[in-house]
């Protein structure tokens, strides 16, 4: 059973019905006692680091999930939920993230003429091998709706890069813990069989 | 690199998709239920439903098709027509929209935009400019295309970045449904004097109105209905004709 933690923010529901279609069963988890009973979470969100952190600590997650992720449960952040896994943030104001990967989340910068929120179709063309991104080719694209990006103090911790005025971390993992910061969910079918491999994980790398 | 995009429109009343010419004269284009189906199939690289009726009954009927794309379309969702609210915009959100589109309430209320970006964040709002070219110069028009204002289509742009809008949909009112080309001038007027990605609406009737924009202007996307709604036209075929004038386009496998 996979997990969506549901902490009231982003389209949740977009993440449980890809599942879904795939045939995997996904429930959304309103607090840290249901995620217990499912081998697998997600941590999805759209919304400010902020805001989400907030979100996080009020309904106990902040507090669970370094317990729940510690017996290598695998677990997926994607977007702002990749972000939040990180130590810092700066979005609306300095505030601590989850700490799950060593890091911080900084404003994108990309030279001229690219525009911020970074919105649309973008590909991987620099990525390592990783469980996740089994049968994902380089030029193949996904989408992508961010302004924020995440800086890992590892490279160790970088899976895939992507460009955009130039490169940035579109995704990392450590352990069992990984982040995609464009969204599997709206990506179709490349996006599908990344869904597919989360499933399909170990939480090895 | 970050691709261009080719969004199909659709626009619904009642619960039925429609299309006009210059805001007017809609007729019934079918079934959306249908229509999205096939955009899904042909992996458009997303899809913006738009109501014209702004009545509860039609809006209830936004919410239902949304909803049901949600489960069977692995695409970014875009929703608007008549969001006066927060709670608009929670109720599409709630239902598998990722954005909202507000046109006439960016106007009327723009203190929703900045709401909006505040709680959902940025990329969460895609604010609508509605224009109209005239002898005195184009103008934003609001509530469907049956209001003027005094707003200039340029500054307008300016402030509703500034209020919190992370995209805008610019859409030529003059041009809709006339499947001659897009009013390149104002998209690119726009597009380079903003910060924020530019979706361009209004006017394109075959593939070469697509490369025009994405290859002489900054707009970051083409929006069309016609074009999609009258004749063979599909996304597949838009990608690998733009593609083959050298405008980057999505790569799907």
């Amino acid at each position: 059973m996979i997990g969506i933690i549901d902490y009231g923010l982003g389209n949740l529901a977009s993440v449980r019905n890809a599942f879904e279609h795939l045939g995997h069963e996904a429930r959304l988890c309103a607090a840290p006692g249901e995620a217990v009973l499912c081998d697998r979470l997600v941590l999805p969100g759209v919304g400010s680091f902020h805001a989400g952190m907030l979100a996080l600590e009020e309904r106990g997650w902040a507090e669970a999930l370094p317990d729940l992720v510690a017996e290598n449960r695998p677990l997926l952040g994607i977007c702002l939920g990749m972000q939040l896994l990180f130590d810092t943030g700066e979005e609306n104001g300095p505030s601590r993230g989850l700490g799950l990967i060593p890091g911080t989340v900084v404003r994108l910068a990309p030279s001229e003429p690219h525009k911020v929120p970074h919105v649309g179709w973008n590909a991987l063309p620099q990525m390592r091998r990783h469980p996740l991104l089994d049968g994902i080719r380089r030029h193949v694209d996904f989408y992508f709706v961010h302004s924020y990006h995440c800086i890992p103090a590892s490279q160790d911790d970088v899976i895939a890069f992507c460009d955009f005025g130039g490169p940035f971390v579109a995704a990392a993992a450590r352990d069992n813990i990984a982040g995609m910061q464009f969204h599997p969910e709206k990506s179709q079918p490349s996006g599908m069989r990344i869904l597919e491999n989360f499933v399909a994980w170990n939480g090895r790398c | 690199m970050l691709k261009k995009r080719v969004i199909p429109v659709l626009l619904l009343r009642d619960g039925r998709m429609v299309k006009g010419v210059e805001f007017k004269n809609y007729r019934d284009t079918g079934n959306p239920r249908t229509a999205v189906r096939i955009y899904s199939a042909q992996d458009a690289d997303e899809l913006v439903f738009l109501d014209i009726q702004a009545t509860l009954e039609s809006r209830s009927a936004l919410v239902e098709i949304v909803r049901e794309a949600s489960t069977e379309c692995f695409m970014p969702l875009a929703a608007g027509g008549g969001i006066r609210t927060i709670e608009d915009v929670r109720q599409l959100l709630s239902a598998g929209a990722d954005k909202v589109v507000v046109t006439t309430a960016a106007v009327t209320t723009p203190r929703l935009v900045t709401e909006i970006a505040e709680k959902y964040g940025a990329q969460c709002v895609v604010a609508g400019i509605d224009f109209r070219a005239s002898a005195e110069g184009a103008k934003v028009w609001i509530r469907c295309g049956t209001e003027p204002t005094e707003l200039d289509p340029v500054a307008h742009a300016k402030r509703l970045v500034a209020l919190g809008a992370g995209e805008l949909f610019l859409n030529a009112i003059h041009r809709d449904g006339r499947m001659q080309g897009y009013e390149l001038e104002m998209a690119t007027r726009v597009a380079s004097s903003v910060s924020v990605p530019v979706i361009v609406s209004g006017g394109a009737g075959h593939f070469m109105h697509l490369a025009e924009l994405l290859r002489d202007t900054p707009a970051s996307a083409a929006a069309c209905a016609s074009l999609f709604h009258f004749g063979d036209n599909n996304p597949i075929r838009a990608r690998s004709f733009l593609r083959n004038l050298g405008i980057p386009m999505r790569v799907l496998k």
